[in-house]
């Protein structure tokens, strides 16, 4: 098995993609509703990221 | 007899056998993905468990570790049970992984920390998965 090592951010990024497409498949009823909810967890996800990163750097100085 | 009808039409609970749900879920927990292709749901199931397998895989490669249950405060009683019963979630890769001689120690570093939230991530996306699938078996979704 491979050892890959990825950035915080790459983390972050892949974790929310893949959770966000489990969240559209099992949450919502036509694929046009899966595919928005989807979409709109994975933005919320990168907007929550960003959002405390920069909180976090705003905090710190 | 009307009474019984009408407090049957405002309270539908009735129990769903048991048969009807069990393969799906227990296909399911095997092979994440599997419980929604076994009921003819085809595309779904192959993106719950491609995405499911994904997640676990780069817990692997980020040398992520199994959580071990552990007593002790409420707290570390809580995360590393839970944390093993999420582990377990995953199904079969799981035991694949263990039975071919994954054992990654838990030691410091961001990467192999998010390996291990991963490893745990990946079960749990499953036992999303698993609630759909019986959701589905029992008629409650399409």
């Amino acid at each position: 098995m491979p050892k890959i090592t990825l950035s915080h951010l790459e983390t972050a990024i892949l974790l929310a993609l893949l959770i966000s497409v489990v969240l559209g498949v099992v949450t919502k009823k036509t694929d046009k509703e899966r595919l928005h909810y989807g979409l709109y967890c994975f933005a919320c996800f990168i907007g929550t990221i960003f959002g405390l990163g920069w909180l976090m750097k705003l905090g710190h100085g | 007899m009307a009474d019984k009808s009408v407090a049957a039409a405002l309270n539908p609970k009735k129990s769903v056998p048991i048969m009807q749900w069990v393969t799906p879920v227990l296909v399911g927990w095997l092979v994440p993905g599997a419980g929604h292709i076994y009921q003819g749901r085809m595309q779904r199931g192959l993106l719950l468990g491609i995405s499911t397998l994904i997640c676990f895989l780069f817990g692997l490669m980020m040398r992520g570790a199994f959580f071990e249950p552990q007593s002790g405060d409420l707290l570390t009683t809580l995360i590393y049970t839970g944390g093993n019963f999420a582990n377990k979630m995953v199904g079969l890769p799981y035991f694949l992984a263990t039975w071919l001689g994954y054992n990654q120690p838990d030691v410091a570093g961001h990467v192999h920390d998010y390996g291990t939230k991963f490893l745990a991530g990946a079960g749990l996306l499953n036992v999303l998965s698993l609630v759909d699938a019986y959701e589905i078996a029992t008629g409650k979704k399409d």
